[in-house]
């Protein structure tokens, strides 16, 4: 590697394909790299690897450091610049992990997205899941999460899940679409055309269903659950553009399982706790992938939902970004910054194409759990705000208690600010410790300040 | 590895959340509230649904736990304080 001398290391946060392209792009400019990631194997939850095959689809190229089982707990402003990345490292939630912390001045944020779960009556019994849940088990673990599964929700996403879980030998009674997806596209033809690519696949998973005679519905929904201790049917019903239930178009079907997605939630803490700005819930970003924060780049579906292939390019962009903070000095990405453009439109014509309206609180009824974690219902939520006048979002959970639980609003968030009218959903995402860590390593001192060196 | 004290053996990969579900298992915790079962929800980390007790820590998230050789993983029955 020739040119001159640079400082190092970028850090790397999530292994995904934005994560992944940024390492390999920053690693050739001879930047070195630390990635790290929560999972046991690269790839992220687009390219999950079935953890039980034991071989490694990816590698990463000499000077990439890669810190698996790792997740990043907290993130701290250095007052010389950068930032201090305060990671634990081993067994998921265990006790006694290796803390380790590592100063950086050119961090790069790939921390992906995760389903929206919308509440409905019954989404808390066990064989309600979501539908990334489906796709994780199936493709990660081979297991499948029922014998008669519903896929519903909004979205293409929903078609991969419906395709992995039939190749893990689950049957799908049906996969059901609350918009109206080909009116949406066709109103944006030439939106449709940037995204032509992801068309030829699709029509791929229209001929799965067909092949296994899955009946695939527009505006329809799960909007109740049904059974004891697990599902044993489901209500489905017919939706107005507005998504309120058609009345009389309820339906029950016998169902062990319903997987639910609609769209996905950035995964946006370590962005907040670096203070970068957002736009619409997404990390804000220039052309060259920089946040509002100087040496903070955001890559992926941080910056919008588009798919692994922007997120690829975006994660490259982002790591020759980083790699000339540090004092290489690379070409631009010519190819990389075009497939970032014509990603960016796709994101926001299936924005418009799969909006989640307001309707899906008709769904509810008063005892419907909104936080799953402190078991919040519905009718206590409307009755903590109205009674208290909680206006904001840190008023809202100490009234109501939702999003105070163990998942800290990461599943209500979204949901709660919009059954009371809070138009900053992100705040529920300020949290100053990033993942859960037991008060016993809170207590220890870091063991390795600075991983490799 | 043992399951609510059952002796078990298994591939290594397996987490636990996809060891219990393998085995038919849909739920092994009941909430803090209302005493309800639940089991994945989310399966990837983020809603905290699937909490079990590996090795007498409680709150370890099943989805996200590699299953290791000698592991006990029982049930969380509400909010289990460490002993």
């Amino acid at each position: 590697m020739s040119g001159p001398r640079v400082e190092g290391p970028v850090v790397v946060i999530g292994g995904g394909p934005a994560g992944m392209a940024a390492a390999r792009a920053a690693a050739r400019h001879g930047v070195r790299v630390l990635l790290v990631d929560s999972g046991a194997a690269l790839g992220g939850q687009y390219h999950r690897q079935n953890s039980l095959a034991g071989r490694d689809r990816f590698a990463l190229p000499p000077g990439v450091g890669h810190l698996p089982h790792t997740v990043v707990w907290a993130l701290e402003p250095v007052p010389e610049g950068g930032h201090r990345v305060h990671l634990h490292t081993g067994p998921a939630d265990g006790p006694g992990r290796t803390a380790r912390s590592v100063a950086t001045r050119a961090l790069v944020l790939a921390t992906g997205a995760y389903d929206r779960a919308l509440p409905f009556p019954g989404w808390d019994l066990p064989g309600v899941y979501t539908a990334g849940a489906a796709q994780a088990l199936a493709k990660g673990q081979g297991v499948r999460v029922g014998e008669r599964v519903l896929v519903a929700g909004t979205g293409p996403f929903l078609l991969p899940v419906a395709a992995s879980l039939t190749a893990a030998g689950a049957g799908v009674a049906g996969v059901l679409e609350a918009a109206e997806p080909v009116t949406a596209w066709l109103r944006r033809p030439a939106d449709a055309v940037a995204g032509w690519r992801k068309s030829g696949e699709l029509a791929g998973y229209g001929a799965l269903l067909a092949r296994h005679r899955i009946p695939y519905r527009r505006r329809t929904a799960v909007v109740a659950a049904h059974g004891t201790d697990r599902v044993e049917a489901v209500t489905t019903a017919r939706l107005t553009s507005g998504w309120e239930i058609v009345p009389g178009s309820e339906r029950r079907v016998e169902a062990d399982a319903v997987c639910v997605g609609f769209g996905f939630v950035p995964q946006v803490e370590t962005a907040l706790a670096a203070g970068c700005a957002l736009d619409g819930g997404f990390v804000a970003v220039d052309a060259a992938q920089a946040t509002s924060v100087p040496g903070v780049f955001a890559a992926g579906e941080l910056t919008g939902v588009g798919g692994a292939g922007p997120a690829a390019a975006e994660g490259e962009v982002a790591g020759v970004a980083a790699a000339k903070l540090l004092g290489a000095r690379p070409a631009p990405p010519a190819a990389a910054l075009r497939r970032v453009r014509a990603g960016r439109g796709f994101a926001a014509a299936l924005a418009r194409a799969y909006p989640v309206p307001d309707g899906w609180r008709t769904w509810l009824a008063d005892d419907t759990l909104v936080c799953r974690c402190e078991e919040v219902p519905y009718g206590e939520l409307r009755r903590a705000v109205r009674e208290r006048e909680a206006l904001g979002v840190r008023a809202v959970k100490l009234v109501s208690r939702a999003g105070l639980g163990q998942c800290q609003g990461r599943v209500c968030g979204p949901n709660v600010a919009c059954l009371t009218g809070l138009a900053d959903a992100a705040a529920f995402a300020r949290r100053p410790i990033a993942s859960p860590v037991r008060l016993g390593e809170l207590a220890e001192p870091p063991a390795d300040p600075e991983p490799g060196t | 590895m043992r399951v609510d004290g059952e002796e078990l053996v298994t591939e290594a990969g397996r987490t636990v959340a996809g060891l219990l579900l393998a085995l038919g298992r849909v739920s092994w915790r009941t909430t803090r509230g209302g005493g309800r079962p639940r089991g994945v929800f989310c399966g990837i980390g983020v809603c905290h649904d699937c909490l079990v007790v590996v090795n007498g820590a409680a709150d370890v998230r099943a989805c996200q736990r590699l299953v290791r050789d000698g592991d006990d993983i029982r049930s969380q029955d509400g909010a289990e304080l460490p002993a």
